[in-house]
Order: structure tokens, then C-alpha cells, then sequence
């Protein structure tokens, strides 16, 4: 279990030695967002009812940038073999990884959300849902990205590719979410969608970790 | 006891012998002309008698017809995705090359019938529904089959090292299978423009009529046959090509 903490506490130190780009996301997310009001139209209602899609395909864009960064440098550096020889298993140091990589990036998109959500006049109890969507998604697409990190660190152009392999995951996500933001603005009950969002994160917990184990295996081992 | 060893053991030994490249070559080469030829058979009559003999639907005309193209695409459209997943699981928990082989050969095939699903869909949809495009659970769905399909691909052409692309790409395979349920559910869980399903497995409470449904069934078969008889002449090309330094393709050039 130390192993596990310092190496969370490990990557957190480096994240914030670089706290610009962890900035980075978070600003591309505002941006996105800013831009659908001067490119839509900036009246009142036809934002609210944009504002659950807008917020969620931003944060889903953001979290392609950088993606590269999970496991490329412990790639490079021979870090991944050690892990691979590690006593405690991969399984454990994976986890490990995902938990600070979400620290990083899912976390600050969930925080970040209320505020891209009064911009588009969402009324209080969509934001709770749209928050409460997104606690619940951030660690599914982190989990979906370093699965496409594990498997592109082989290839050519990984950057694009990644985003090419994790787009059609995400689609059910997506579906669900924005369903649960649109269907609290009329005012009906959401239990379901976020309890299918929830079932879809437990079955990532449970399937997404050893998929990228067996990915870093294909790799480490060829 | 010992006789059911022996079986046991013959079906091992005919197991095996299809991770040998030289023997996969030879008996796939034998099968590729039936394959065709099985093809042939039923695709032939099965459009003779959808195209010709089967009468007009009483709503739609003449423009139903496109379902005997349309409906077997989007069958294959799916085993396929299931296959290559099989095909990879097995690749990647046997360490069997054929099957990885066979997993990055089907999908391309898989691929095209889903662009031929997506295309004949959007035909059908401008004289019945008035429109090409309709955001339906369906074609989404069918949209994000073609996706996941180039991302097997793309995947498979950027890493250099064949086997460990195959084996990348496979592993993308399995976790695309995850959508497959969704696609075939999706009917269910979002009502929309698009019919339910027609056909059912109990052929008495099918709700189609017997001169379609037999075209119908003819094209749904004879796109098996296709399909194995592309994969196996694809997978014969690929083995052949990454071999091509090694002993078995000249020994095969010298017995001919």
C-alpha cells in the first residue's frame, strides 16, 4: 500500500512542479465553451437548453490534451519494466497511476464545471446534475485515455490516434450524461441515467485496469 | 476410454496444424474456390428473386427492395466485430498467429459492410422517411461501429512491428465488443423513428411474407460465405507477405 501512496504522491509533485500546463485543459474547456455563445447565439434560453452537450464535449476534448503524457515518459525512461517486475504486481501501480491522473485532470473539470455551467444560465439543480454527472464520468475518461495511451505507445503518431481510438468509447458516456442535465431542466427525475453512469464506472474499475496491464504487457513484451 | 483419447488427440493435432502458415496456405487454398462457389449459389437466386420475383411492398414500392442489401450488411456489419474480437482473444490467450491474422483480415471486410449498411440506410431513408440522415439509435450506432472499426485499423497500421499491432488492435477489438450490446439494445432503450425488429426466430410470427423472406434469408447466408472466402484469401496474402524471406512460400513455389 506505500508503494501505492508514493507513487500517487510522486506524480501529484511532478504535476505541480508544472502548473501551467496542468492549467492547460482547464483553459482549452473554458474557450471551447466560451466560443458556442459567439458562434450560436448568446440568448438566454436556447443556452440552457446547449449547455449540458457544450460542457460535456468540452470536458471531453480537454481531457485528449496531453494524453500522451501517462505512460510515455516511464516508457522512455525503463520505468515500465520495472513495473512490469515489480513484486506488488502492475495491477497495483496502474491504479496508482490513474488515481493521481485523475487528481490532475478529471478532478479540476468537475470543479471548473459549475462555473462554464453559469456562463451557459443553467439554473442551480442542472448544475448539481451536470457536477454530479461529471464526478461520475471524469474517472471513466481517464480510465478510457490511458487504456489508449497503453495501447498506442508503439505507433507512429500516437497523439491523434489516441483521440481517434477514445471518441467512440466515449459515446455512451455522453449519451446518458447530457440525457440527465436535459431531463432535470424539465423538470423530470435523473436517478436513472446517473445510476447507469454509475454502473458504467464500476465496470470500468473493474475491466479498464487489467486491459491496460495486458496493453503495457503487449508493448513491454514484443 | 482410450478410444475417446485418441479422438480427443486427433482433434488437438487438427487443431494445431492451423498455426502452421504452410498448412493454413494449402488447405485454405483447397476451400476458397467452394467458398465462392457456395456464394454464388445463393446470392444469385436470392437477388434474382428479391429484385425480380418478389412483388412490391403495399407502402413503400419498389424501395423496400434495398433491405436485401441493406439488412444482411448490417448483420455481418456486427458478427463481423464479434468475430475479430474471438479471433483476437484467442490470438492473444493462445499465442496463436493465425488468429491475430485473422482478426486484422476481417476488419477491413467488417468495415465495408458497414459503410455498405450506412449507404444503402441513408437511400432507403430519403423515399420513406424524406430525409438521408436521421439521428436514430441505430445508425448513430452503426456510425459508431464504422469508428471503432478505423480505430482497429488505424491502430494496426501505425505500430511497425506486425504481431504486437496484431495484438494491439485485437485488444482494441475485445474492448469495442463492450459496444456491441449497446447497438443491438439500443432498438430498446431509445424509441425512435427506426421499425423494430421484423424478423424473428420463430419464422410463423415473423411479420414478412414468405417471397421476401426467402431472398431475404438466401443473401444473409451467402454474405457468410463471402465473408470467409475474403477473409481466407486476405489471410492467405498477409501470411504470405510477412513470410516472404522465410522457407515455406519457396518450397511451395517449387512443388508447383
Amino acid at each position: 500500500m506505500s508503494l501505492f501512496i508514493s507513487l500517487v504522491r510522486t506524480d501529484l509533485n511532478i504535476a505541480f512542479q508544472h502548473r501551467g500546463e496542468l492549467l492547460q485543459p482547464l483553459w482549452f474547456m473554458a474557450l471551447v465553451v466560451a466560443l458556442f455563445p459567439l458562434g450560436i447565439s448568446p440568448e438566454a434560453e436556447q443556452l440552457r437548453q446547449l449547455a449540458g452537450g457544450v460542457i460535456w464535449i468540452a470536458a471531453l476534448l480537454a481531457s485528449l490534451l496531453g494524453l500522451e503524457a501517462v505512460f510515455q515518459h516511464d516508457d522512455k525512461c525503463g520505468r515500465l519494466e520495472q513495473w512490469l517486475l515489480a513484486d506488488c504486481g502492475m495491477l497495483k501501480l496502474i491504479a496508482a497511476r490513474l488515481l493521481s491522473r485523475w487528481l490532475v485532470s478529471g478532478l479540476p473539470i468537475v470543479l471548473i464545471s459549475p462555473l462554464l455551467g453559469i456562463w451557459l444560465q443553467l439554473q442551480l439543480d442542472a448544475l448539481v446534475v451536470l457536477s454530479l454527472s461529471l464526478l461520475l464520468g471524469t474517472p471513466i475518461m481517464t480510465m478510457l485515455c490511458a487504456l489508449a495511451a497503453a495501447l498506442t505507445l508503439g505507433s507512429r503518431q500516437a497523439s491523434t490516434l489516441m483521440s481517434l481510438l477514445v471518441a467512440p468509447l466515449y459515446v455512451p458516456l455522453l449519451i446518458f450524461a447530457t440525457s440527465a442535465v436535459r431531463e432535470t431542466q424539465a423538470g423530470t427525475q435523473v436517478d436513472m441515467q446517473l445510476l447507469l453512469i454509475t454502473a458504467m464506472l464500476v465496470l470500468a474499475l473493474t475491466l479498464i485496469p487489467p486491459a491496460v496491464a495486458v496493453a503495457l504487457n503487449i508493448h513491454l513484451r514484443e | 476410454m482410450s478410444e475417446a483419447t485418441t479422438s480427443w488427440q486427433r482433434i488437438k493435432v487438427w487443431f494445431h496444424r492451423w498455426g502452421s502458415p504452410a498448412w493454413f496456405y494449402a488447405a485454405s487454398g483447397h476451400m476458397i474456390p467452394w467458398l465462392w462457389a457456395g456464394f454464388a449459389l445463393l446470392a444469385l437466386p436470392g437477388l434474382y428473386l428479391g429484385l425480380f420475383v418478389a412483388p412490391p411492398d403495399y407502402l413503400q414500392g419498389d424501395s423496400y427492395r434495398i433491405i436485401f442489401i441493406h439488412v444482411p450488411s448490417a448483420w455481418m456489419s456486427m458478427m463481423i466485430f464479434a468475430l475479430m474480437a474471438i479471433f483476437g482473444l484467442i490470438g492473444m490467450v493462445w499465442r496463436i498467429r493465425l488468429a491475430e491474422t485473422m482478426a486484422i483480415c476481417s476488419a477491413p471486410i467488417g468495415a465495408a459492410f458497414t459503410l455498405i449498411t450506412l449507404i444503402t440506410g441513408s437511400l432507403w431513408g430519403k423515399p420513406t422517411w424524406g430525409t438521408y440522415w436521421q439521428w436514430d439509435a441505430r445508425m448513430t450506432s452503426e456510425l459508431v461501429l464504422l469508428f471503432l472499426y478505423v480505430g482497429v485499423l488505424a491502430l494496426y497500421e501505425s505500430i511497425e512491428e506486425p504481431r504486437k499491432a496484431a495484438r494491439a488492435a485485437s485488444l482494441l477489438a475485445l474492448i469495442g465488443l463492450v459496444n456491441l450490446p449497446i447497438i443491438h439494445y439500443s432498438v430498446q432503450w431509445w424509441n425512435t423513428l427506426h421499425q423494430g425488429n421484423t424478423i424473428r426466430l420463430n419464422l410463423a410470427e415473423s411479420s414478412m411474407d414468405t417471397s421476401m423472406l426467402v431472398p431475404l434469408l438466401l443473401l444473409v447466408v451467402a454474405t457468410k460465405f463471402y465473408y470467409a472466402a475474403v477473409l481466407l484469401a486476405r489471410s492467405r496474402s498477409m501470411l504470405l507477405h510477412q513470410d516472404q524471406h522465410k522457407n515455406w512460400p519457396r518450397e511451395l513455389l517449387v512443388a508447383d
